[in-house]
């Protein structure tokens, strides 16, 4: 099956180069095949003084973790209730990734508060999450998940590809690992609305109602605001209105194939990154946070 | 799915072909070699061995649910995604199995309908609740560590795809193993209620871990055969009491007890030797009056039946564009 691929898009292998640099084993940056970037690397390398980002870095590192580790609950409530096995795997390796993803951004942003991953996953409350409502959204069916995983995974894709060029080291290697990764969860995601538009009636309706759910929170994922500004204009960070020109086009070649129209439902005003959620994340929160906090202090 | 094919493999055969047949396998068995799905075996040898390799993938991923109970509440994040990589491993323990049991003839499909209609059996431990977070310590260190016992021999079945497949798979259960192991010593060496917790959890799995093992030799008709076969290499008591004989070990180091005070080193036998169990209980959980049967079997069927018409669009799917593409060759041919 044919999968629409960025034309002007680097593709897997192109990443690395240029990111990767100085001394492979003690550097958070290294990105070299067989030695990713890990969560614990970023800790160390907090711990020991050599990064520590900006307020403003650490409040973007905060929203990209936000936004992985939020996904990242709600897949995994998939792994042993999937359609197939092999979806309980593929599912379980995206929240895989997405989790791996949050833990290298939440350490990273944690390192200006003097925070780690866990204090920042398990003692904030609700509006004090910078994740966009997208993510909290409900799995609803499976095609439900596979729209916001669509979308998801066409918008990381663009973000963490620019990402890598950031001029802020950690969050260049960051967006380097996980480019590679999102690129498959494209693969997957693109597969399965093909499939899923094009295989029986049911699926087809299915499908055209998963996107409908999801398409309202997609607006949100490309405003601008004081703080992307700011960033991307010194070239840490990634405007998020300018992925959206790729994204529409990218996204457009895949619904076309699969004979979709992208929905004409009104966006909602969203609010995520400052703290306005949906009634969903409350659940969430309550439910991953509940063990940590009847333990303050533990370690696990 | 792909099975349908091999639904044939026992075919019609002369008593000729099957005396030489027999002879084959009696000295392939007898010199230790693999069988291989395209020779000859007994019925009785295909049988035993399809209703082991199938109960075994069910038990994978039955056993996915008490572990995948725990995945939204892991208290650190390192830790959720440490048990989502493992509940992860064990679909795809599942999914080799499943493959092996499809070379002795049966789908898959009509896998998963018996064990879903109530009519296959998986490993009753997974009828146990995972109430606590320890409980993802000691399922790790006692139940994936008594698989790993009865696992390890397996990689030497006489039924090559099943060996095969317990090479992979003990590898994982060894990490597995290892991060049980892990969570239950973090939290031996907590706070009071951390400890509590794990000696609670250890208190709860180690008779359910011991009866994995099967009931006592006198009691488990088949293991002659099975031995007979080179499918099973050690008796259930016999690897009951070396995993008794590890796990005595390794509760000093965590700083637990073991809820037995009868276990001891029988010098005369050389044997660990551990109290009595319990099995009544044990064969109420297998004829399903366990405390999560019902649960467990529900949850699989709900996501089956959730996931037709998944499956039915796939498929339906994959024969459009078979369909395309086949028209495409033939006017290229025409051409």
């Amino acid at each position: 099956m044919s999968t629409p691929e960025a034309t002007e898009t680097t593709g897997h292998g192109d990443i690395s180069t240029g990111v990767a640099g100085g001394d492979s084993n003690a550097s958070a940056t290294r990105i070299t095949p067989g030695n990713a970037l890990r969560p614990e690397d970023i800790a160390l390398e907090v711990k020991t003084g050599l990064v520590k980002p900006t307020e403003d870095i650490a409040e973007y590192a905060l929203r990209l973790g936000d936004d992985a580790l939020i996904l990242a609950q709600r897949l995994g409530h998939w792994i042993s209730r999937a359609p197939e096995l092999e979806e309980d795997i593929a599912l379980g390796n995206i929240a895989l990734d997405q989790l791996g993803h949050a833990r290298s951004f939440l350490t990273y942003a944690g390192a200006a508060w003097d925070k780690s991953e866990d204090d920042l996953a398990y003692f904030r409350r609700e509006h004090e999450f910078r994740s966009v409502q997208l993510f909290e959204q409900p799995n609803g069916d499976f095609a439900a998940t596979i729209a916001r995983q669509f979308v998801v995974s066409y918008y990381q894709y663009e973000l963490y590809r620019r990402l890598t060029e950031s001029t802020d080291a950690t969050l260049a290697a960051i967006a380097a690992k996980a480019v590679k990764e999102v690129d498959y969860h494209r693969d997957h995601s693109a597969q399965w609305i093909l499939r899923l538009a094009g295989g029986t009636e049911e699926s087809r309706t299915r499908m055209i109602h998963g996107l409908r759910l999801m398409w309202p929170y997609v607006n949100e994922l490309f405003q601008d605001d004081d703080l992307t500004q700011r960033l991307a204009q010194a070239g840490a960070a990634v405007a998020p209105s300018s992925l959206r020109e790729d994204f529409d086009r990218l996204i457009a070649d895949v619904l076309n194939e699969a004979e979709l129209e992208v929905p004409d439902v009104p966006a909602a005003p969203g609010g995520g990154r400052y703290g306005k959620h949906s009634e969903y994340l409350g659940y969430i929160l309550a439910e991953m946070q509940v063990l940590a906090r009847e333990h303050p202090g533990a370690s696990w | 799915m792909a099975a349908q094919n091999l639904q044939s493999v026992p075919a019609e055969l002369t008593p000729e072909e099957d005396a030489a047949g027999q002879a084959h396998f009696d000295r392939i068995i007898a010199e230790d070699s693999r069988i291989e799905p395209r020779d000859w075996m007994p019925a009785a040898y295909r049988k035993t061995l399809l209703r082991q390799v199938s109960q075994h993938a069910h038990s994978e991923i039955i056993g996915m649910q008490p572990e995948a109970n725990w995945i939204s509440r892991a208290p650190s994040l390192k830790r959720k995604a440490i048990l989502m990589a493992k509940v992860q491993d064990e679909a795809g323990h599942g999914l080799y199995l499943y493959s092996a049991a499809e070379t002795l003839g049966q789908s898959r499909d009509k896998m998963m309908d018996d064990l879903i209609a109530g009519k296959a059996r998986y490993s009753s431990i997974f009828n146990y609740p995972a109430l606590t977070w320890a409980d993802m310590g000691a399922i790790g260190w006692l139940v994936d560590g008594a698989a790993i016992c009865n696992q390890v021999p397996l990689c030497r079945a006489s039924y090559g795809p099943y060996g095969r497949a317990m090479v992979r798979i003990c590898k994982e259960e060894s990490f597995h193993q290892r991060q049980g192991f892990e969570i239950l010593l973090e939290l031996s060496n907590g706070t009071p209620e951390q400890k509590q917790m794990a000696q609670d959890a250890v208190n709860r799995w180690y008779a359910p871990a011991l009866m994995m093992f099967g009931p006592p030799d006198d009691d488990s008709p088949n293991s002659k055969q099975s031995m007979a076969w080179n499918i099973k290499r050690f008796s259930n008591d016999e690897l009951r009491s070396r995993f008794v004989g590890m796990m005595v070990e390794q509760v000093r180091v965590l700083g637990l007890t073991l809820p037995d005070d009868q276990i001891r080193f029988n010098e005369d036998t050389r044997k660990w030797e551990h109290g009595p169990l319990d099995w009544d209980e044990f064969h109420e959980v297998l004829a399903g009056r366990g405390p999560c049967n019902a649960q467990r079997l529900e949850r699989r069927r709900a996501a089956h039946d959730d996931g037709a018409w998944v499956r039915e669009a796939a498929a339906a799917y994959a024969d459009k564009q078979r369909a395309k593409q086949s028209a495409k060759q033939q006017k290229e041919y025409a051409a």
